[in-house]
């Protein structure tokens, strides 16, 4: 297979079309411009739909139109438009729609920053909107598994009929590397419950999200846990990094971990047994991978671009029973490897 | 001879078919409730409806059918 | 003996929750036997509101959709964008259309789209208990302007066929009332056109029914019908504003 070298962004964009990506609904705001971009050259050519929306809140809202019919539909944005999306997702999420989300995260709060950032943790793990309520989080670290995590979170969305998230930032929107886009299997999943009109053939599909009746939500509600907890027994996924006989762990997500890598690698250089974690899905938080990770470790070390929030589920997949450590720079500041050693041996007591 | 058929259940007893009846026949009668608890709307006069349809055509409940 | 008026097959068989007297339950008789006529049911998609008819995704019979707030209008953009060959309608109330959506209104009106809309304005907020929405008259009495709406501290009403018939991707947007029996032929006539125009690829139609809420403003149904004629229908006057070929 052909490899091609790609801007994160514009890779991302090219695996939603070859993976059956129909309509693409975006507004613009850096750093994810360059998605909308290729969007707008690519799809209509390709029979799809771009559109570009009048806002965030109404680029969700298209989504959350062309996903009850039953199509593949994807709006991507930065921080300060996730916020405005989150009324919509909160909506499919609760109307059970499937649809992929793109989060090019960048500094906040407020209009904060344009540089890359992973100060959206707790918002896309924990608070994508009110009510109790789940989305998939995925969290790629190249350009490859941006293209990779596309298509599977657009498989995953389908099949327990929830919105996924791609929480990207900055760094691997904008940066290039080669990339190869896999054969496509294209299976058609079947819809049911789509309302894209009944042809007279079966009674009229409704979807929505409004129960009046307490009992009635609070039913739905905990049918809609038992898919979470299904979700949290099998989806899991973390990468592991020189783990089997290292005494401090690091713990990192997307383009952090890649620091982090090198970071191990110049401890390793030093003879000092470090290795790393990498969350690949943020929710479901791949908790016992870490636990059993960490087992022999002496020391753990949580490192991201925000003030620390993935650290808190890092410090509950332990159980509080190992020491863990937070690193982080934030508003734009990208860590180096340098630092990140600085910090193991800070935590080791190595001079 | 037209017919206007007032669905009891239905009926809410709110009175614009009275305001759109040409013939002046629609009442509201107060002898007896529906489930919802109204008064319903009622035909007084049979022979003299025209079937033109216009109280079902004011009504928020369609809660009136006209044959003809 | 043969059956001149009855339910249309496209609206349920069940009880409106709407109060008695409220002429919701005619405008969505209305919209249905548009449906009827043109032999479109299974080939619709509605997107409701919030407000009072947040539930007609129930009265419908085709597939509807229940949109956030506001948001029917761009609800409907991606339905239509995805299903083309389907006709879509959105069905929203002053406050969701006038307040809260204005920006998804005159954005999917501007890009032409070619949707139905169907804007039912009673100067209320109904469902949450009769406060001042953006189409309440100068004066009007809710439980927000508990003196009368007073334009200097709350500003003056939205007139939306006025506003819209402004833009060019804007195929027809017509007001008229369902308080009388002449007025509501006129009535469905718009929303038929409404349609009409989407399956011809027209553009964006937008039909606003003046409309009533007798129990918000404290009158019984028949002099509701009176305010309508008396207050609403001089201040927001019935007619055609835009009937055009939108040239894309």
């Amino acid at each position: 297979m052909e490899k091609k070298l790609m801007k994160g962004n514009e890779a991302l964009a090219e695996a939603a079309i070859r993976c059956g990506c129909k309509c693409f609904f975006g507004y613009p705001i850096t750093p994810q411009t360059e998605l909308s971009e290729y969007m707008a050259k690519r799809m209509n050519a390709s029979g799809g739909v771009f559109l570009q929306a009048e806002s965030e809140i109404a680029a969700i809202n298209m989504v959350l139109g062309a996903a009850s019919t039953g199509v593949r539909a994807m709006t991507s944005s930065s921080s300060p438009g996730i916020s405005l999306k989150s009324e919509g997702i909160s909506y499919i999420a609760g109307s059970d729609l499937p649809c992929v989300i793109i989060n090019v995260q960048r500094g906040g709060p407020g209009l904060g920053g344009i540089q890359p950032s992973q100060a959206d943790y707790w918002q896309a793990t924990k608070g994508l909107g009110h009510g109790d309520f789940h989305v998939l989080v995925f969290a790629p670290s190249s350009v490859q598994e941006v293209v990779d995590m596309v298509s599977y979170a657009f498989d995953m969305a389908d099949k327990y009929r929830m919105p996924a998230m791609l929480l990207s930032d900055g760094l691997l929107g904008q940066m290039m590397e080669p990339v190869v886009f896999p054969e496509q299997k294209s299976e058609a999943i079947e819809k049911p419950w789509a309302a894209n009109g009944h042809k007279n053939e079966r009674k009229h599909n409704i979807i929505n999200s409004l129960y009046i009746e307490a009992t009635d939500l609070e039913n739905t509600v905990v049918e809609r846990y038992k898919k979470y907890d299904e979700i949290k027994a099998t989806l899991p996924d973390a990468e592991t990094y020189m783990t089997d006989d290292a005494e401090y762990i690091i713990t990192a997500y997307g383009a952090t971990a890649r620091v982090c890598k090198s970071a191990v690698n110049l401890a390793r250089a030093e003879g000092i047994k470090a290795g790393l974690i990498r969350p690949k899905t943020l929710w479901p938080f791949p908790s016992e991978i870490i636990k059993n990770a960490t087992e022999n470790a002496k020391a753990i070390l949580c490192v991201e671009m925000s003030t620390g929030q993935m650290v808190d589920d890092v410090k509950l997949a332990v159980e509080c029973k190992k020491n863990v450590e937070f690193f982080g720079r934030t508003g734009g500041v990208i860590p180096t490897p340098a630092e990140v050693l600085a910090q193991i041996k800070k935590l080791g007591g190595i001079e | 001879m037209a017919k206007m058929e007032v669905l009891f259940e239905k009926c809410e007893g709110c009175g614009l078919c009275i305001t759109a009846c040409p013939k002046k026949i629609v009442s509201i009668q107060k002898e007896k409730r529906n489930r919802l608890g109204h008064f319903t709307a009622q035909c007084t006069d049979q022979e003299a409806c025209i079937g033109c349809a216009m109280c079902a055509m004011m009504c928020p409940e369609c809660a009136i059918r006209i044959e003809k | 003996m043969a059956v001149v008026f009855e339910r249309p097959k496209s609206l349920a068989d069940i009880r409106l929750h709407y109060c008695p007297g409220c002429t919701h339950g005619i405008i969505h008789r209305l919209v249905c036997e548009v449906i009827d006529e043109m032999g479109i049911e299974g080939d619709t998609v509605g997107v409701c509101p919030v407000g009072c008819s947040v539930f007609a995704y129930n009265y419908f019979n085709c597939d509807m959709i229940e949109a956030p707030h506001g948001r029917a209008p761009a609800v409907a953009t991606g339905v239509k964008r995805a299903q083309p060959d389907k006709f879509v309608f959105t069905y929203q109330g002053d406050g969701d259309l006038a307040a809260i959506g204005t920006c998804e209104t005159v954005h999917a009106a501007t890009r032409g789209e070619n949707i139905v809309v169907i804007f039912v304005n009673n100067t209320i907020y109904g469902m949450t208990g009769g406060q001042m929405a953006p189409t309440t008259l100068p004066g009007q009495v809710s439980t927000t302007t508990p003196f009368g709406r007073d334009p200097k501290l709350a500003g003056f009403p939205v007139r939306v066929c006025e506003m819209l018939s402004t833009l060019d991707g804007v195929a027809l947007a017509q007001r008229v009332a369902v308080d009388s029996v002449p007025h509501i032929r006129e009535a469905k006539k718009a929303i038929r056109k409404a349609f009409e125009n989407q399956r011809d690829k027209k553009g964006f139609s937008i039909v606003e029914v003046l409309s009533t809420c007798p129990t918000n403003w404290g009158l019984s149904p028949v002099d509701a019908i009176k305010r309508l004629q008396d207050e609403m229908i001089p201040y927001y006057p019935l007619g055609v504003y835009a009937d055009k070929e939108v040239k894309f």
